[in-house]
């Protein structure tokens, strides 16, 4: 503990207050203003895991706050830092993850200048950020701190950026530390009406064909234990968003996969002819709900979420319940067992006809992978990872193909498991946001499923896993094309394909040997799962680089403006189904 | 149809930009702004005039309340509300037409603020229409320049603000410790 009558300089108050709010570590980058920062942290105890792009710093600090549940934290010097950071935040604020970014800024006399290295951090962020500051005076420092980290880390979360001039770092002061924070307009929903509660409960007693709609939400709140009750209890299906997996183990029998455009069919089909959603930490994305119009249009719907503004956003509720979510699953799972004796038996037999129509979707069209003897498909690749996983490796993407099928073939048993850019799509998030899951959580195998277009984009941080001697495994589905942009040419554009293809992509094996560690290319079938084992044998980082059939597409599909029922369910060529 | 929103937030730097960021990024062009300290110096009391879309009105409020420095956001377009509007008349009157003008002003209750050779400076208050009617008029007269000071509004529902009391520091640590297991440290 610091002493409180001695003088220290804001820079150390500040790895203080981080201290206080149990950070760990700052995934960061440094940089002219940040020098004063830095010269702190030299006799520190505080973690600095330096990457080697800002943009992965914000990146990295979300995959930590994924896997942990707790904010991360990045941070970048003043100008072209702070503006690297900005796709990070983004990113973060569209998929609702906690982190506090720092950013240098110049020192206070200079800001508006012109100064070199300055940007107008502050505007930039605004509305790249749940909340941003500017810290200008030293005595507001560790009140700002400490309400950025409450302000990311409740209610809905987000990042919240604090820019601090540079003579703020270097300015000295006695420390007092701050005992409370005080957001007079900042209201975290907890407890749900219990009202709106108890009529819930009515509701779902009385649908013959209910659904749950679950998603990220579930995970922030920590409320999987409470969703398992509530599914396994009246016996409902349940769907998981692209944000939500984990959130139902993927292995139990109630969870019928993801919806939307790349969901499977008896997800699709099932919010299109259900009789009420019970859509739990979900927003009603477009990629989900196909086009609005036609999404479940026989439907009542109960929304619960800890943000009002997403309540009738997309889609008016029959019953909101503004509240955080396991909150309101506890008390709902108590009113539901408290009224089952009386009205359980009500609709049994429509239930049971639903549950077989559900069952019937699944057979029908089952979410298969395609797995051929002639070369890799992609899908083959990720099931193999499925395989080793067991339902218990982090996974981290990017976005597009590999993606999909990611989410489609991989189990999430627990949540925390599933590190993916959703809302914003970000290519270059999976191997920056494995770095800080392993940080997080050493003792879990990581995987860094990536597309050759993505890999791309966050090639140096191969240099970070090198100097920290992360063990991620990072695999690429190599089809040598842009394969999501090039599966909308094929078919909504006429085949006119263009600007898809990658050429020149690095000989993975010296690629990865220039870097000092294990890389290795697969093309045939029979050597995926051996490269795959000794990629997870391998002590250290390997970078496996899969040759995948180059024109592989994601079924099913659902068009763009299409409702969700309209799926395309494979492609127009034959498949060879595994026996 | 135009919406007035009115909104009780802290005084703070970037509470401004927020606001009207929730605006400007569906491309709303606001009409008029108007924003200045409340009887509590650390508030400030703030009335929009924008062309919002009806079904998004109820949204832009939300999302407005979900800002951390705004206290209250509410929409006055269609509640009980009173709303003036101040505007400032530079007209050109010469000998022959100032008592005209003068006669004029006091029919829309104007007041004199500045008298010279070449003309009066004149402020009215009232609603905005009576005020488009008020310039129009003064137009009739001769050359003319006009600021108006945008919408101010009151609510005539006394509805008090529903604040957050102050939580304290690191309360966020244990909350999220508890809520994945995960050992700090």
């Amino acid at each position: 503990m610091m002493s409180t009558s001695s003088l220290v300089s804001g820079a150390r108050m500040l790895l203080e207050c981080l201290v206080r709010e149990g950070a760990e570590c700052i995934f960061g980058y440094p940089g002219g203003v940040t020098l004063p920062l830095y010269d702190a942290m030299y006799d520190h105890p505080m973690r600095h895991v330096l990457v080697r792009h800002e943009e992965n710093a914000c990146f990295a600090a979300q995959g930590y706050a994924i896997a942990t549940g707790r904010v991360g934290v990045c941070c970048a010097t003043s100008g072209p830092g702070a503006t690297n950071l900005v796709t990070g935040l983004v990113n973060g604020l569209m998929d609702s993850t906690p982190i506090v970014a720092i950013t240098g800024q110049v020192a206070s006399k200079l800001i508006g200048s012109d100064a070199f290295q300055e940007a107008d951090t502050f505007g930039i962020t605004r509305s790249c950020t749940k909340h941003n500051y500017l810290v200008k005076n030293l005595a507001d420092l560790p009140q700002i701190i400490h309400e950025a980290f409450y302000i990311a880390g409740s209610g809905r979360p987000g990042p919240v950026l604090v820019d601090i001039a540079k003579d703020v770092f270097s300015g000295q002061s006695r420390y007092a530390p701050v005992s409370a924070i005080h957001l007079p307009g900042y209201k975290v929903p907890s407890d749900g009406h219990t009202g709106q509660i108890r009529r819930a409960a009515q509701m779902i007693w009385e649908a013959r064909r209910p659904i749950v709609y679950a998603g990220g939400g579930i995970i922030s709140a920590g409320a999987s234990a409470e969703l398992r009750r509530l599914v396994e209890f009246v016996d409902i299906p349940a769907v998981c968003t692209l944000m939500g997996l984990g959130g139902l183990p993927s292995e139990h029998p109630n969870f019928i996969s993801m919806p939307g455009m790349h969901g499977s069919y008896a997800a699709n089909m099932g919010l299109t002819q259900t009789d009420l959603i019970i859509a739990l930490g979900v927003r009603f994305d477009d990629r989900v709900t196909g086009r609005l119009s036609a999404f479940a249009p026989h439907a009542k719907v109960i929304h619960v979420d800890i943000d009002p503004s997403e309540i009738g956003k997309n889609r008016i509720p029959e019953l909101p319940i503004v509240g955080d979510v396991r909150r309101v699953l506890e008390k709902l799972n108590q009113i539901l067992a408290e009224t089952a004796p009386a009205i359980s038996t009500q609709n049994a037999a429509a239930r049971r006809s639903w549950w077989h129509q559900i069952r019937e979707w699944q057979e029908q069209y089952p979410l298969k992978p395609v797995i051929s003897e002639a070369e890799i498909k992609p899908q083959h690749v990720v099931s193999e990872i499925d395989r080793l996983s067991g339902g218990k490796a982090i996974v981290t993407s990017d976005v597009g193909q590999h993606q999909m099928w990611s989410a489609q073939f991989i189990r999430f048993n627990e949540p925390r498991l599933w590190i993916n850019s959703g809302g914003l799509g970000s290519m270059g998030f999976g191997l920056p946001a494995a770095i800080g899951a392993q940080f997080a959580r050493p003792d879990k195998l990581v995987f860094a499923v990536v597309g050759d277009g993505g890999f791309q984009m966050s090639i140096p941080e191969l240099a970070t896993l090198v100097n920290y001697g992360l063990p991620v495994k990072v695999v690429i589905l190599n089809n040598g094309y842009l394969g999501m942009v090039r599966q909308w040419q094929e078919l909504f554009y006429n085949n006119r394909t263009c600007a898809v293809e990658l050429e020149g992509f690095p000989d993975v094996q010296k690629l990865a040997a220039a870097y000092g560690f294990t890389g290795r290319t697969v093309e045939k079938p029979h050597e995926l799962a051996p490269a795959l084992q000794e990629a997870v044998d391998d002590p250290g980082p390997y970078l496996l680089n899969v040759r995948v059939s180059p024109c592989e597409n994601v079924f099913p599909m659902v068009p763009a403006g299409s409702g969700i029922s309209e799926m395309v369910v494979g492609p127009p060529q034959p498949v060879l189904v595994p026996k | 149809m135009l919406q007035v929103i009115s909104l009780l937030v802290e005084n703070k730097p970037g509470a401004l930009m927020r606001i009207t960021g929730v605006l400007t990024a569906r491309g709303y062009n606001i009409e008029s702004l108007t924003v200045a300290r409340t009887l509590d110096p650390a508030l400030s009391h703030m009335t929009i005039v924008v062309d919002v879309d009806p079904s998004l009105r109820s949204l832009v409020i939300k999302q407005m309340i979900k800002l951390i420095n705004v206290l209250q956001a509410s929409d006055l377009t269609e509640s009980r509300a009173v709303a003036r509007e101040m505007v400032l008349v530079r007209v050109k009157a010469p000998v022959d037409r100032r008592t005209a003008i003068l006669k004029e002003a006091e029919i829309f209750g104007a007041r004199v603020i500045d008298s010279s050779v070449e003309g009066f400076a004149l402020e009215a208050t009232g609603d905005p229409e009576k005020l488009d009617e008020f310039i129009d008029v003064m137009r009739s007269y001769g050359e003319l320049d006009a600021t108006r000071s945008g919408l101010v509004a009151i609510s005539l529902e006394g509805k008090k603000p529903r604040l957050s009391p102050p939580v304290p520091t690191g309360s966020g640590v244990e909350k999220l410790e508890q809520k994945t297991g995960v050992p700090n440290g």
